[in-house]
């Protein structure tokens, strides 16, 4: 029995023990752990602010450790959103909030990534969903409520119940056109929605080394789509050379230990993998591109948290380059941050994609969240690079939403149905 | 510890109930529990919002609540104060957010076969047992830690910072 108890921690395991003043804790324990940092967007924000001077707290834990970011309703689109960003620019001031990103900067968890916030071995609980993500960098980002948040924002600490984690072991190389996206939908549709409940999900093997920053981040922001508490990457050189000049903090890199104990583990090759397309209306439901292929589409859509990232613009600027959108089709760009807005207009991929046709928006959540800009009508169907495909996720209940990688939606604006993308290598 | 227990009718709903469903995502913009109360459920049901009472159940299948947190869902709870949630499974942000606001919740593998729409049942969340009046049956779910019972009990997170800061508050005024 000692000797099991002996056995290594996960990356998982080892960070909520840093966190909780403990050397060692087991899969299953509840723990108490102080957080490194949090976040917020405008949608949530506004309801925490109302929230957190209902109960009466004068000063937060610390006002360096808040990423306060409006993403989500940017410009706002009607009276009440502005008054909900002015009420969130107002909290700001008189909490003294080091990072506030106003409505230029992009989604708050890319700003968060992209201003060096996100460092390995940290614990961020935030009030959004997708903090899996942070994982790309070996941090424990996970998702938590407003009233959580603002417990959070009071103590500095949240309780925890400890992770088993799950591998997923990748080898093998992609083909052309095939995406870290198609790797994490044929995951998603393996494991199904609920696959992953409560658990870890650590992408690991050596393809893991292959794949750059922006689809690690892909990789881990999907995770929560089958039930996943946090994605992790263990942190390599590919970490380090994105760190280089975001951040001159200090971090403690945690690593597996090698005789980690691991609940499940899931094997893909990716050579043999082929471009992925999730079904309306459920992210589980995937199938290869050819079993959809020719389905007429009114709307693609590249951008989100997933893919509105440098190398998802880039792959689709490769598909549209010299070509045109069909005439029957909109497409909608959305560069996930200012940094992906600048990089991508600086190397002249965002002309590419304007003289496709596309429209691009600014930065932020924009169509994903079908409330502002590229909300579908009654009986639409789009195509979309983002992470969910529920039932009136993107407008009208009415609307069908496909999921597929950048590359996918690209090729799929120029033919106006869902095409697979190696044919246009 | 008190225990936690609570009567109320039900309504039963399926799998896979996603948080754009529960709450859609039109509706971000409302601060007012009223207002956000109107749209809870929308996706799934649109009498639920008109007809649900104070104390009522909400029964589901698995992974209840997959998706977003979205802040609209826990104004709505909070305005309709209901008994709780029991479902085959949750996702575990929904799961939290209940803990967070209050609300009782409570894993059970049989409960969308053994209750229907409509039925009376007694829940015991602090031992897992639930009591079907209407069918006379009892079945068990998965006990929670006491420390999350008493966390739900005390109204989850806001009466837990209120506590601190209120006697904070005292403590500084009794130090002079
Ligand atoms: S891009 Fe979409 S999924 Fe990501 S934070 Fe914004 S609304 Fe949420």
């Amino acid at each position: 029995m000692n000797e099991l108890k002996k056995k290594g921690m996960t990356i998982a395991q080892k960070i909520l023990a840093l966190k909780s003043g403990k050397r060692r804790v087991e899969a299953g324990e509840f723990v108490e752990a102080n957080a490194d940092l949090t976040i917020t967007n405008d949608t949530s924000g506004h309801l925490l602010v109302r929230t957190f001077r209902q109960a009466g707290i004068p000063r937060i834990w610390d006002s360096e450790k808040f990423v306060v970011c409006l993403d989500h309703l940017v410009p706002a689109n009607n009276p009440q959103t502005a008054s909900n960003h002015n009420l969130i620019r107002q909290f700001v001031q008189e909490q003294n909030i080091k990072h506030f990103f106003d409505i230029n900067e992009g989604i708050h968890l890319h700003v968060t990534v992209e201003k060096g916030l996100v460092r390995p071995g940290m614990l961020i609980p935030g009030n959004d969903s997708h903090c899996t993500m942070f994982g790309a960098l070996g941090a424990f980002g996970t998702g938590i409520s407003i009233p959580e948040t603002v417990e959070l924002l009071a103590t500095g600490k949240l309780w925890f119940k400890v992770p088993s984690t799950m591998k997923i072991d990748l080898f093998g190389s992609l083909s052309q056109m095939v995406t870290p996206k198609d790797i994490i939908l044929e995951v998603i549709g393996r494991l199904k929605a609920d696959g992953a409940m409560y658990k870890a999900v650590e992408f690991s093997g050596d393809a893991v080394k292959t794949i750059n920053m922006d689809g690690r981040l892909t990789l881990c922001n999907m995770a929560v789509e089958m039930g996943a508490k946090t994605g992790i990457v263990e942190p390599d050189e590919t970490t380090m050379d994105y760190l280089k000049g975001r951040t001159d903090q200090q971090f403690h890199i945690v690593k597996n230990d090698p005789d980690a104990v691991y609940e499940r583990i899931e094997s893909i090759d990716l050579s043999t993998l082929e471009p992925k397309v999730s079904l309306p209306h459920r992210v589980d439901n995937v199938v290869s591109v050819n079993e959809v292929k020719g389905v007429k589409i009114n709307q693609a859509f590249i951008g989100s948290c997933t893919n509105g990232l440098f190398s998802d613009l880039k792959i689709a600027a490769q598909i549209l380059q010299g070509r045109r959108i069909g005439a029957s089709v909109r497409l909608i760009v959305n560069p996930a941050s200012k940094e992906v807005y600048l990089k991508t207009l600086n190397e002249g991929v965002l002309e590419i994609l304007i003289e496709s046709g596309a429209v691009i928006c600014n930065p932020g959540c924009g169509a994903c969240i079908g409330a502002t800009k590229g909300v579908l009508g009654e009986g639409e169907v789009c195509i979309s690079s983002a992470n969910r495909n529920f039932r009136g996720r993107m407008g009208s209940d009415e609307a069908k939403v496909f999921l597929a990688s950048p590359a996918t939606v690209a090729a799929s604006a120029v033919t106006g149905e869902i095409t697979d993308p190696r044919g246009f290598v | 510890m008190d225990e936690l227990i609570r009567k109320g009718r039900t309504w039963k709903y399926g799998d896979n109930v996603d948080t754009d469903q529960i709450y859609p995502s039109k509706y971000m913009d409302i601060h007012e529990p009223a207002e956000a109360a109107k749209h809870l459920m929308e996706g799934v049901d649109l009498q639920f919002a008109l007809e649900v009472r104070k104390g009522d159940f909400l029964v589901t299948g698995r992974n209840f609540g997959l998706g977003s947190i979205r802040g609209g869902i826990h104004l709505a709870f909070e305005h309709l104060k209901l008994g709780g949630i029991i479902a085959e499974s949750f996702s575990r942000g929904f799961f939290r957010n209940c803990i967070s606001e209050g609300i009782p919740v409570l894993e059970c593998s049989e409960v969308c076969a053994k209750v229907d729409t409509g039925d009376l049942i007694e829940v015991n969340f602090s031992n897992g047992e639930i009591i079907n009046h209407t069918k006379n049956e009892i079945i068990k779910g998965k006990k929670l830690p006491d420390f999350i019972i008493e966390k739900i009990i005390s109204g989850g997170s806001i009466p837990l910072v209120k506590k601190i800061f209120a006697s904070d508050l005292k403590g500084r005024r009794e130090n002079g």
